[in-house]
């Protein structure tokens, strides 16, 4: 919420010029969630500091439920850490306070505006989504001198680690205007959200103010991500509400922790080819692709014309929704969308919708159930579903061994297991007996040495009697 | 002249175009009740006479009528219905749902129909039309019971139509609502005699075995399930004294598949004397003629089924789907004797008979016999009593509405079955295996659920939907969920200056609703968990049904585990049990589970990732930046322009600081099991009974009696009884809370003395929870206490969250009654589910 701009440059005062705002005066800018307080704490020949303190409104921050922030009822609105930080509201009031010196103008002593000044900014507090070595990597390359204070948590609960919280000062002999710039692109990067609805005029923002930077920065596509983040939630609004004492974990490690990349396009890619080969190899109609998420393997299947029925079913309806737009649903010619239907339903209740099926596939889906829910999911699936196949992928966990050595690491923080080889055999082999099916198995993916391939995959064929 | 037609049937009027169908319908049907092709005619095409449109309108009539009589309802069809491949549709909808047709013909002379065709200003069909409609009818005249008409009357002459008196409904045989017990309901029993005798000599009737004679329980009934006969030593002495007690009025008896092939070799037809048949006939030959004719009597006027009770119980012998209950058709009777079966012949070559059971939802009670089993199990309401006491098992009764199951062993194994009585495998609980998987279908869509405390509740679909996705991914096996805790609404916001919530507000709410005792409990700063806890691990599986190793599980308000470490979890249930043990509350309560609404402290040990991700984050920045302002504020002291301002910011900068004080107050580092805390404050269920009828401070007081000692988690809940007639009493509970929040305590929570209250409006909050002015700053900011930040956070209401928290507490009330209750889950889970999915309801999460 603080930023302040020294500069040692003889005579220091030339800031004020720069800056475009009298030295002796306290001014208030309005801002649409608040104001900002300008001032000048030191300012003299030697050493001139421009002040900015915002004073946001934390009850007139709370969003109002237009849809496009999403979990507008999340309790996480009402108490957070926008007022006291470093954001794009920081972004925000650079722009509108010293709108003159960020377009390169300056009234009185032009001759400025183009000569770099020694300086000296700080930022408090700035949060950092990514860490010092983030910050480090963001102003260093533009030749800042970077030195950064970070916060605990809580000094009570040493355990509770560091927050994402930093004061930090930067030092370098730049033009002010390009300075500003900088801050206005950065802090909204580093900090990783935005207080407003992304759009198109965000793009050409970006471009104007990282032109002659941005594009030769290391980390360009970072920033422009970052910068362009729509502010897209997990979760839609019901289960925001739903979850409201009880933040998920795996929103919160998607946070903290970032993804081992390991599940490669490439390999889902090919996982998806050999699921379909595996369903079309015998004169199967219909089939039904349980936990079909945005649609992917719905898309190869109605490419296949000795399909006449398809049906996807997921547990979220808001993933059924992105499915209904990537497979162009609504807008398939009418005796295309007649062979698919999507279905929201769960692999833990039994769904007569889920009957009379010559064919069933269950993608990377059993392991982000909990064990103690299988049983169901086996019921519903091989007793009551009954369908003439089944294809079952999930991951081997012996394969983890190349990416990483942390025993209990999964490859997604939704993963409740993740089975080695001999355990999905036996898993196999309990329910072909349990419920009259024949099963082989199969490895997908490049196997490696002693681990096997990083999917496996199970045929189940039901004995008809 | 006065006709008669069943209560529920489809009366399919037919006759010519100007017969006057729809002028006896509507003199002698209610509106509601006469569904016409020309109205929906005109449904369907905006005219009645566009007869392009006929059938779309057909389509539809078809639609109404069996809606109508799915729904159990009289329905008339106002049609022309004269060519039989119009009625055929018809009769097959009838036989659908299980009603009787019966034509009512207008079978008027010509010159009637063509003059009443002529006078019609609306609509005239040409003469040959109408002679054709005539024809066609003469025609099928004959061959309407053919055509599976039950009921057909025939009118020839406007006279004989004019001499119609009225149209008597007659009421089904097998409805008798009225009869509402007590039973005794006696399962097959296959001439075993004097295992009947002694069963109901153990049920407390007085027998005369000799005379066949029973002397009646007064007020109770008996209720046979049919099979009297057959395979046992003394079918005709079980005959009489079953005859005996019906003709008394004392006992009802429902036909037996064994007692109906007697009757059909006791009228001649040619019967295979097998499947213990020849020992009945031979005990009959001992028999008079005038006993053969009354049994024949007596067999014949056997109902397939009965309900009892207003439709509470119903007895079939081999049971009854909802769908056909208090019906009358041939496939009704059917299934009464026979049950269903798949088609499938078994290992020893008898079919395999279709567990009609396991899809059965009805309200009604369904008890049944015919198939015999080694043990009586409750399954989806209904129970199969047939304990196989002529194979050597025993001899079933059922006290209704005690659910007591009373019996008699067999006194010898009068034939060896077919198939083993217990199949192996067969010994498992069918409820508990059933529950392993609900249907969808029960929980989807818009959801009305009925509940005790408010009628019926209802859902809406977007947040069934929701709550299906986190059920499904987050929610711990349903079979635990038997409860979960209703959101619970805070005061109204208080008018003094300085405070958001204050006593006051609780306690006007109450008196206001007549209330005039209240309890106040400390508000402990934890999470709500429902903690349930078995004596050992045998009751998990015995009780609950489930497979694991595991003497309980605790849970949070969202049906989530709460410790996700399942050892960690065991270990702590393992200190609740031992405490509750070593003070003899298994005894004491007779039970071997319980299920605890608590709170589990520290806040920290649920709430982790919300406190860094959310509390201590905002706390750490909101510090650390309000410091810097302050102090690059004061260096620019020698602007007097930036005096106010640092004034303000070090107003500002402490209220941070004592939004991080307010949210440490509830976190300490959890090292091992000895650092948790459990405050449980409702006991909500043990084996056979809930405790809604208890007051809070039974409640409270007896939940202390286990609290505290050696490795005890579980800890006491101060509270105070307030009077609030009573301005001292109520002075004091204010001053209470002030001193608990100015502590740094969250608040308390105010509840009516009684578990359940209803006011002149209704049902009453079961609780209003009062925060501290300083705990609110965790909920509403840190800089929620400025005053013009006050000023606008106090316009609130808390309209919304009460009508939900009264939503949400019915539907856990009811979840738990039902669990109780031993109910099939789907009926817990259904009230569950729904209370979860009413949490996605936008409320400000605030309050």
């Amino acid at each position: 919420m603080l930023l302040t701009i020294t500069t040692r440059h003889t005579p220091a005062t030339d800031l004020g010029y720069l800056l475009h705002k009298h030295p002796a005066k306290v001014q208030d800018i309005g801002l649409s969630k608040g104001k900002a307080h300008i001032f000048y704490p030191v300012a003299n020949e030697q050493e001139c500091t421009c002040a900015m303190v915002l004073d946001i409104d934390p009850v007139g921050l709370v969003r109002t439920n237009d849809g496009s922030s999403g979990n507008s009822f999340a309790l996480e609105q009402y108490v957070n850490d926008r007022p006291y930080v470093a954001s794009s509201i920081m972004s925000n009031a650079i722009s509108k306070a010293f709108a003159s010196a960020l377009n390169g103008k300056c009234k009185d002593k032009p001759e400025l505006v183009d000569m770099p000044l020694p300086f000296e900014v700080k930022l408090s507090v700035l949060p950092v989504n990514g860490g010092e070595q983030l910050l480090l990597r963001m102003f260093e390359p533009l030749g800042y001198t970077v030195t950064a204070t970070r916060y605990t948590l809580d000094d009570k609960f040493p355990e509770w680690g560091n927050s994402r919280y930093f004061t930090v000062v930067l030092k370098h002999t730049v033009t002010l205007q390009t300075l500003l710039t900088h801050l206005y692109i950065l802090i909204p990067v580093l900090d990783n959200d935005k207080h407003y609805w992304v759009n198109k005029e965000e793009v050409e923002k970006l471009l104007a103010k990282g032109k002659g930077w941005l594009d030769k920065h290391p980390e360009r596509e970072l920033i422009s991500r970052r910068y362009l983040r729509h502010q897209k939630s997990l979760m839609n609004d019901a289960m925001a509400m739903l979850m409201k004492d009880d933040i998920p974990e795996d929103i919160v490690e998607a946070e903290l922790i970032p993804e081992p990349e390991i599940s490669t396009p490439k390999l889902h890619d090919s996982r998806l080819q050999i699921v379909c080969d595996e369903l079309l190899s015998t004169p199967v109609k219909s089939v039904l692709d349980l936990g079909c998420g945005e649609g992917k393997l719905l898309k190869r299947l109605m490419t296949h014309q000795q399909l006449t029925h398809i049906t996807g079913m997921d547990v979220s309806s808001r993933t059924l929704e992105i499915a209904y737009r990537r497979l162009k649903y609504y807008q398939l010619p009418d005796n295309q969308r007649k062979r698919l239907r999507l279905i929201l339903g769960s692999l833990v209740y039994r769904d007569r919708r889920m009957e009379g099926f010559d064919a069933a596939a269950l993608v990377e889906v059993i392991e982000h159930l909990d064990t103690v829910r299988l049983k169901a999911m086996e019921k519903c699936v091989f007793e009551y579903a009954k369908p003439g196949k089944v294809v079952v992928t999930t991951p081997n966990k012996e394969w983890n061994v190349t990416f990483t050595e942390d025993e209990s690491m999964m490859r997604h923080s939704d993963h409740r297991f993740e089975w080695t080889r001999a355990q999905f055999s036996d898993w196999c082999e309990k329910v072909s007996t349990t419920y009259g099916y024949t099963y082989v198995i199969k490895a997908i993916g490049e196997e490696a040495e002693h681990v096997g391939a990083p999917t496996q995959m199970a045929i189940f064929t039901l004995i008809k009697n | 002249m006065n006709i008669q037609v069943p209560e529920l049937s489809l009366i399919v009027l037919i006759g010519a175009t100007g017969s006057g169908k729809s002028t006896f319908a509507k003199k002698w049907f209610g509106a509601a009740e006469i569904v016409s092709s020309d109205s929906c005619r005109e449904m369907v095409s905006n005219s009645e006479n566009a007869m392009d449109a006929s059938a779309d309108a057909f389509d539809l009539l078809y639609y109404i009528v069996g809606k109508r009589l799915k729904r159990g309802l009289l329905t008339v069809v106002d049609a022309t219905n004269v060519r039989p491949e119009d009625r055929k549709q018809l009769v097959a909808l009838a036989r659908e749902y299980h009603t009787l047709p019966v034509a009512i013909v207008m079978n008027m002379p010509d010159t009637v129909c063509l003059s009443r065709n002529e006078m019609r200003t609306e609509r005239t069909l040409p003469v040959h039309v109408v002679n054709s409609h005539i024809n066609s009818l003469k025609r099928g005249i004959s061959k309407l019971k053919t055509e599976g008409f039950r009921k057909i009357f025939e009118f020839r002459t406007e006279a004989e139509v004019a001499d119609i008196t009225g149209i008597d409904r007659e009421p089904l045989w097998t409805v008798k609502k009225e009869e509402h017990g007590p039973f005794d309901i006696i399962g097959d029993i296959h001439g075993c005699y004097d295992e009947l005798c002694a069963l109901l000599t153990k049920l407390g009737h007085t027998v005369d075995a000799a005379t066949h004679r029973v002397d009646v329980l007064t007020g109770r009934k008996l209720l046979f399930l049919g099979d009297l006969c057959d395979r046992g030593p003394a079918s005709p002495a079980v005959f009489k004294l079953v005859m005996h007690t019906v003709k008394e009025g004392t006992a009802l008896c429902v036909p037996g598949n064994h007692d109906m092939k007697l009757l059909k070799y006791l009228r001649g037809s040619n019967v295979k004397l097998s499947h213990g048949l020849k020992a009945t006939v031979d005990q009959l030959a001992e028999e008079d003629t005038a006993f053969i004719e009354e049994l024949k009597v007596f067999l014949d006027s056997l109902i397939s089924h009965y309900v009892l009770d207003g439709g509470k119980l119903v007895v079939a012998h081999a049971g009854l789907k909802e769908e056909m209950q208090g019906r009358g058709s041939g496939a009704v009777r059917e299934f009464c004797l026979y049950g269903e079966t798949t088609g499938e012949i078994d290992e020893f070559g008898l079919p395999v008979r279709y567990n009609w059971a396991s899809n059965y939802k009805g309200k009604a009670m369904v008890v049944y016999g015919h198939t015999p089993v080694y043990e009586p199990q409750w399954f989806n309401n209904t129970i199969d009593i047939d304990t196989g006491c002529v194979f050597g098992g025993k001899l079933t009764a059922l006290r209704y509405p005690e659910k007591e199951l009373i019996n008699v062993p067999a006194l010898a194994t009068y034939m060896e079955p077919t198939r083993p009585l217990r199949m192996p495998g067969t010994g498992n609980n069918l409820q508990h295996e059933q529950d392993d998987v609900l249907d969808i279908e029960d929980l989807m869509g818009k959801q009305v659920i009925e509940t005790r405390l408010l009628n019926l509740v209802t859902v809406r679909e977007d947040y069934t939907a929701a709550a299906l996705e986190t059920m499904s991914r987050f929610s711990i096996h349903p079979k635990w969920l038997i409860y979960l805790p209703p959101t619970m609404s805070p005061t109204e916001t208080s008018t003094l200056p300085d405070y958001l919530e204050h006593p006051a507000g609780a306690f006007s709410y109450y008196k206001k609703n007549d209330v005039t005792k209240v309890i106040c409990e400390e508000k402990h700063m934890g999470s709500r968990a429902v903690v349930i806890v078995c004596k050992d691990s045998t009751v998990v599986s015995r009780r609950f049904g489930l497979e694991e190793d595991s003497i309980g599980t605790c849970y949070t308000r969202t049906g989530r585990v709460f410790f996700t470490d399942k050892e960690l979890e065991q270990a702590f249930l393992g200190m609740v049990r031992d405490a509750l043990t070593a003070r003899n509350f298994w005894e004491e309560m007779e039970t071997d589970w319980v299920c605890l609404d608590c709170e589990l402290m520290p806040w920290n040990a649920k709430a982790q990732a919300l406190l860094q991700h959310q509390y201590a984050a905002t706390g750490a920045a909101a510090v650390h930046a309000m410091t810097e302002v302050v102090e690059t504020l004061r260096i620019a002291d020698h602007l007097p322009e930036t005096a106010p301002l640092l004034k303000g910011y070090e107003e500002r900068a402490e209220m941070c600081r004592l939004f991080v004080e307010a949210y440490r107050q509830y976190c300490w580092e959890v090292k091992s099991l000895a650092d948790y805390q459990l405050a449980p404050f409702h006991i909500m269920a043990t084996e056979g009974r809930t405790y809604f009828d208890k007051d809070h401070v039974w409640h409270i007081e007896t939940i202390a009696r286990y609290c505290g000692g050696e490795g005890n988690p579980l800890i006491p809940t101060n509270w105070k009884l307030v009077d609030l007639e009573d301005a001292e009493s109520v002075a004091d509970a204010v001053n209470w809370w002030e001193a608990l929040t100015a502590k740094g305590g969250e608040g308390m929570v105010v509840k009516s003395l009684s578990f359940i209250e209803r006011g002149s409006k209704g049902l009453l909050q079961p609780a209003i929870k009062i925060r501290g002015r300083e705990y609110l700053r965790i909920i509403y900011g840190p800089e929620y206490t400025l005053e013009a930040n006050l000023t606008r956070l106090k316009k609130r209401g808390s309209g919304a969250k009460r009508a939900l928290a009264l939503r949400e507490f019915a539907l856990g009330v009811q979840a738990i009654e039902h669990f109780v209750a031993k109910e099939p889950l789907r009926k817990v889970h259904q009230c569950v589910f729904g209370l979860l999915a009413l949490e996605s309801e936008p409320v400000d999460p605030r309050l």
